[in-house]
């Protein structure tokens, strides 16, 4: 918001690295866990830079209202939600009308993944809660949300691997930050199916140049691809231990 | 939302249909796949409020209205004008429309709204400061659907933005001993920048089609909105519903966004009295 006007003096250094010391092709640090919640179907823990994000999945199961349910493929639903103690100011608990719009997004990015066909007549529920945010808390909740989708076994075409680029102090960075994103210039979530090559989550605010918005587009793309190394690495951690990573899909 | 309700069997048939025609450069209509439906903007069509227009895009209607008042900063923005867009689809907008608080859809429609508006600059929020921190202009943009027949994305963008261009506000004065601001019998516009449009674009099949009507849109694979301002860039964008895009095409989808926005905003400017 307000990122027209933004001072962006010192967001990047003379030496090029930005606040947090990171190049401008550089992802914060990311660590993800797979089935970390007990009751759920499937679970995942995502940390990317200071975000806390959990997600858990729920289902296939009966749709309740039952009226909700479709005759050939599952219902997919999904709530984001901001924890009141996740941000500086206390959020109110209520969801906004922000995250009634990710949660919108964030379902229509993971479905193309998915084989909903497969469980007519259930639904599928996917809960992501940000416990800690700090900018990027869309594009790591649907990173999560996926390895999750993927820990409760639900028939996948692939995973969904998201990350942001944007423009920060007139240069294009990959994966912007709380600060990077109320100062900079442009920010710009995505979420793609790897393998595929497919977009499935793109939002844009800010202002970008044909050139910039090409260049922001292939370095957020190429984050998808390490944050998709990352899942990968944590469900074959999981599922066939740390040693044995074997070559090519899941 | 949509105006055509979705059955399987008529959705396939459709569908099968317009896929013929695509594969042939036509649309059932008989448009080109990257050419918009008629637009037309009238402006001032609401003596009461500080600006307003009424916006056709082919069978789509919606008129927006604006609303000026005094209002209080936010604390992280003490020194930046209030600018709020939302928007409604009306009961008497189509068969399928509710009475009711917005649903997630129509919550979508005025952020990505709200966002072009706010992300181009469109508006100099700064220069609507009258006491820092304490009182500043507040401009309300309230669209209403009168008509649903697909592409609500640019025809609310561009009513929310001839509104905004047609809009005279009452100026308001600070007393020389302090305390709130007084509105006097002087008008002005808003400080206008730049006037960003709206594109959306339909993915059907392996098609992606300018301005969806709402047949077009009940068997659409997947949406996308890029919003371009009059310096060349663009400043906002959506990708909505279930499916997806090749990489190519969200670069294709970004460009020819830009070229019709050029046509569209053309008509806008025109259709305020601006040219």
């Amino acid at each position: 918001m307000g990122k027209a006007g933004g001072d962006s003096r010192s967001l990047i250094n003379e030496q090029g690295l930005r606040i947090d010391g990171r190049k401008i092709d550089e992802l914060r640090p990311v660590k993800i866990e797979v089935g970390i919640l007990r009751n759920a179907d499937g679970s995942a823990y995502i940390e990317f830079g200071k975000n806390k994000i959990m997600a858990a999945v729920y289902g296939p199961k009966e749709v309740h209202p039952k009226h909700s349910a479709l005759p050939d493929k599952a219902l997919l639903r999904c709530r984001y939600h901001m924890s009141p103690f996740s941000t500086e100011e206390r959020k109110n608990p209520a969801p906004s009308r922000r995250e009634i719009e990710i949660s919108k997004v964030m379902r229509e990015a993971l479905e193309p993944a998915l084989m909903l066909e497969d469980y007519p007549r259930t639904a599928i529920d996917v809960f992501v809660e940000v416990l800690q945010s700090d900018g990027g808390s869309r594009c790591a909740g649907i990173s999560a949300a996926s390895v999750a989708l993927a820990d409760a076994g639900i028939n996948m075409r692939d995973l969904v691997a998201a990350c942001a680029a944007g423009k920060v102090a007139g240069q294009v960075v990959v994966d912007v930050d709380d600060i990077e994103d109320k100062e900079g210039q442009a920010d710009l979530p995505i979420a793609i199916m790897p393998s595929s090559n497919q977009v499935t989550l793109l939002q844009l605010d800010g202002q970008l140049n044909d050139e910039e918005f090409n260049k922001a587009f292939n370095f957020a793309v190429q984050g998808c691809k390490q944050v998709y190394q990352l899942q990968r690495e944590a469900l074959i951690g999981k599922y066939f231990g740390r040693s044995e990573v074997p070559e090519g899909g899941q | 939302m949509s105006a055509v309700k979705k059955t399987i069997v008529v959705e396939q048939l459709k569908r099968a249909q317009m896929n013929e025609l695509l594969v042939k450069g036509k649309r059932l209509d008989g448009r080109g796949l990257l050419d918009r439906r008629d637009l037309t903007v009238v402006t001032n069509v609401i003596e009461k409020a500080e600006g307003s227009a009424r916006v056709t895009l082919g069978n789509t209607e919606v008129i927006a209205g604006v609303k000026v008042n005094m209002g209080t900063p936010f604390p992280d923005t003490p020194d930046k004008g209030l600018l709020v867009v939302s928007a409604e689809v009306l009961p008497l907008a189509s068969p399928y429309a509710e009475p009711g608080p917005p649903d997630e859809r129509t919550i979508e429609l005025a952020r990505v709204t709200d966002r072009g508006v706010r992300e181009s600059g469109m508006i100099d929020v700064s220069k609507l400061v009258l006491v820092p921190g304490k009182h500043v202009y507040a401009v309300f943009v309230d669209v209403s659907i009168l008509n649903v027949d697909g592409n609500l994305f640019d025809a609310v963008s561009a009513a929310t933005v001839a509104a905004i261009l047609s809009t005279r506000i009452p100026k308001y004065e600070v007393p020389a001993e302090g305390g709130a601001p007084v509105k006097t019998d002087q008008k002005m516009p808003l400080p206008v920048q730049t006037i960003p449009v709206a594109v959306t674009m339909a993915k059907i099949g392996e098609h992606l089609i300018v301005d969806p009507t709402s047949e077009e849109e009940a068997v659409m694979d997947t949406r996308i909105t890029f919003v371009s301002d009059d310096r060349g860039n663009i400043c906002a964008g959506q990708k909505g519903l279930p499916g997806s895009l090749t990489l190519d095409q969200v670069i294709f989808a970004a460009r020819t966004a830009k070229l019709k926005g050029e046509e569209a905003r053309l008509i806008l400017k025109q259709g305020v009295g601006s040219v």
